[in-house]
């Protein structure tokens, strides 16, 4: 492993976030939205639907997951650019590995992903949204964890994506058939054992839920599928994305 | 690695790049020596931009092989990489970062020290005059600055050999006449062979030692700039002829003894003769003789663009290229604002 070009990658994404982090921060407008929005339009008539009754904390999990898939995606996607245009180039002739490139852009983008979560998650404990039961290092710790795997997976599928995307122009195609599907089917807004039993099996293959379901057992204390399960079927989603970026980093030619 | 200062810089044999059923770069052989500035001159499209692709290892030729400083470039790219610098023809900046974070981020990829970056980075940019700029976003850059950066860039790793893809593209006269003096200057204080392509004549004339002409794949004459032009032989009289006569006219004037050639080319007829003030009473005679109506005349000595009409029948400019090449160039010019 070449970890001193994996640091370099990442490196430049923080020196990138810290020159602009208004406009990654901007990332979270959206989740702040869907959060007061949904949580207090939808709180009373959910109370009964949420074990516990308190909708706002049901969905801020969701939402922390929510941001981390938005944002993940978004930055991995840039590459096209990057591909089409020039700086994956740069990257590309230096002696190092396709895999060092991927996993050093997989950290990198994790990371400024990362940051946009964390902040959700201090909205969390500062307005008492997560219970006090809840704010102690072992469980703010798993749920970093399970930030980390979300995030990481969803920039490597972007990366696989931009790596066989020649145009923007895929980038719809991607947002309808994949990135909505995904966020919808999670269950940010709802239990999924409420969905029908054909939308149940679609949800249970969404990787997306099982991150939500780990970072529900992180900050509430209960969730629907056991953490250890949902970390396994995150891990193997994430090997497998990054193997598959890798793959098809290698494959590229520019 | 002791390396025979005989050996070659650049050997392609018999390089092939298809794209499907097209062929973008077509059994293109040559040996560049050590020290040289190699030229590759040739309209877009001609397939310059692929053949250096291939020689920086970011593709593979679908028939033959390459090598670069005596590394071949499919089977020992990590080698190869080493030893090149490349300027992309497409933009490479990250815009975001400083002059200095670009070249450092370069540097830690190419596994250089802290201590080998510091001292070379600022050696570079001073070399390039970018010195006072090192510390500012590279997007607040001029279009000059950028590509003087990436030149630098290219540079920091110690490259035997220096890659140039259309280094002056975009940018205006006076920019690209400076540019030139910092490459040949490179050239000569850093030993380093540089390999540059370029749709521009006067660029190629005024730097290469050597030039390959380029059209759609193949390279279509090598020698060096004097050389080329002199093959030609003699001087060029440009006729503005009304097209309506420059069949009659073509023939006419391929019987006389002192004209070499005659090609039609836009609204002028470009007849080639030994000695063009001898010619011009001849052929004027002659198209009062036959009421040609000649606009104007005029005489000039053979250039690369003559050279290029030559052998391809067109001009260099009339062949601005496939719509991906313009979007290309459009790209990169932006990307220099
Ligand atoms: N990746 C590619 N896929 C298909 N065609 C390509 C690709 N890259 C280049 N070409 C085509 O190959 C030809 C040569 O391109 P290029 O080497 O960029 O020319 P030049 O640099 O001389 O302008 C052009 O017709 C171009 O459209
Ligand atoms: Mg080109």
């Amino acid at each position: 492993m070449e970890f001193s070009s994996i640091y370099t990658i990442w490196l430049r994404e923080i020196k990138r976030f810290m020159k602009d982090k208004t406009r990654y921060l901007g990332g979270l407008i959206n989740p702040i939205g869907y959060f007061v929005i949904m949580g207090f339009g939808l709180g009373g008539a959910f109370s009964d639907v949420v074990e516990g009754g308190n909708y706002m904390q049901f969905i801020l999990p969701g939402i922390i997951g929510m941001a981390l898939l938005f944002t993940s995606i978004f930055s991995a996607i840039s590459v096209i650019f990057e591909r089409q245009f020039g700086f994956l180039k740069e990257m590309l002739v230096a002696p190092i590995s396709r895999t060092s490139i991927v996993i050093g852009k997989v950290l990198g983008s994790a990371t400024t992903a990362m940051l946009n979560g964390v902040v959700l998650l201090l909205i969390g404990i500062v307005f008492g949204i997560i219970p006090a039961a809840q704010l102690n290092p072992v469980s703010i710790l798993i749920a970093l964890v399970f930030m980390l795997l979300i995030a990481s997976s969803f920039v490597a599928l972007g990366l696989a994506l931009a790596a066989k995307m020649n145009s923007m122009e895929g980038f719809q195609f991607v947002m309808g058939f994949l990135v909505m599907p995904v966020f919808l089917l999670s269950g940010v807004f709802f239990p999924i054992a409420n969905l029908p039993d054909f939308l149940q099996v679609l949800a249970y293959i969404d990787p997306l839920m099982y991150g939500i379901e780990g970072l529900r057992y992180a900050l509430l204390g209960t969730s629907f599928i056991s953490p250890f399960i949902a970390l396994g079927a995150l891990l193997i989603f994430n090997g497998l994305m990054i193997a598959v970026a890798a793959r098809l980093f290698k494959k590229m030619s520019a | 690695m002791a390396r025979d200062h005989m050996q070659a810089a650049i050997v392609l044999a018999g390089v092939t790049k298809k794209f499907g059923a097209f062929t973008a770069v077509n059994h293109v052989s040559l040996t560049i020596p050590q020290g040289e500035i190699f030229g590759l001159l040739g309209p877009n499209g001609a397939g310059k931009s692929t053949t250096l692709s291939m020689l920086a290892t970011l593709s593979n030729p679908t028939h033959g092989n390459a090598e670069v400083w005596g590394f071949d470039t499919t089977t020992q790219k990590d080698e190869v990489r080493k030893n090149i610098g490349m300027v992309f023809q497409d933009y490479s900046l990250d815009d975001e970062l400083t002059g200095f974070e670009n070249m450092d981020f370069h540097g830690r990829l190419f596994g250089m020290t802290a201590e080998e970056r510091g001292k070379r980075i600022h050696e570079l940019l001073n070399l390039v005059d970018l010195g006072e700029k090192a510390n500012n976003q590279v997007k607040t850059y001029s279009g000059g600055m950028k590509r003087r950066l990436e030149i630098a860039r290219a540079l920091l790793h110690v490259p035997k050999v220096l890659f140039l893809d259309e280094p002056t593209i975009g940018l205006d006269p006076q920019t690209r006449r400076k540019l030139w003096d910092y490459i040949a200057q490179i050239n000569k204080s850093q030993g380093i062979t540089i390999i540059l392509t370029t749709h521009y004549m006067d660029e190629a004339d005024a730097l290469c030692s050597r030039i390959g002409i380029m059209d759609k794949g193949e390279i279509i004459a090598l020698d060096s700039p004097q050389k080329l032009k002199a093959k030609l032989g003699g001087d060029i009289i440009s006729l503005a002829i009304n097209p309506s006569f420059h069949a009659p006219a073509t023939a006419a004037l391929s019987e006389e003894k002192f004209v070499r050639e005659v090609k039609p080319f836009d609204h002028h007829l470009n007849v080639v003769v030994e000695n063009g003030a001898y010619a011009i009473p001849k052929i004027m005679e002659l198209a009062q003789k036959n009421k040609w109506h000649v606009d104007s005349v005029s005489v000039k000595e053979p250039t690369l663009e003559d050279v290029f009409i030559h052998f391809t029948g067109k001009s260099l400019r009339e062949e601005e290229g496939d719509e991906k090449g313009r979007m290309r160039n459009m790209a990169r010019m932006m990307g220099r604002r």
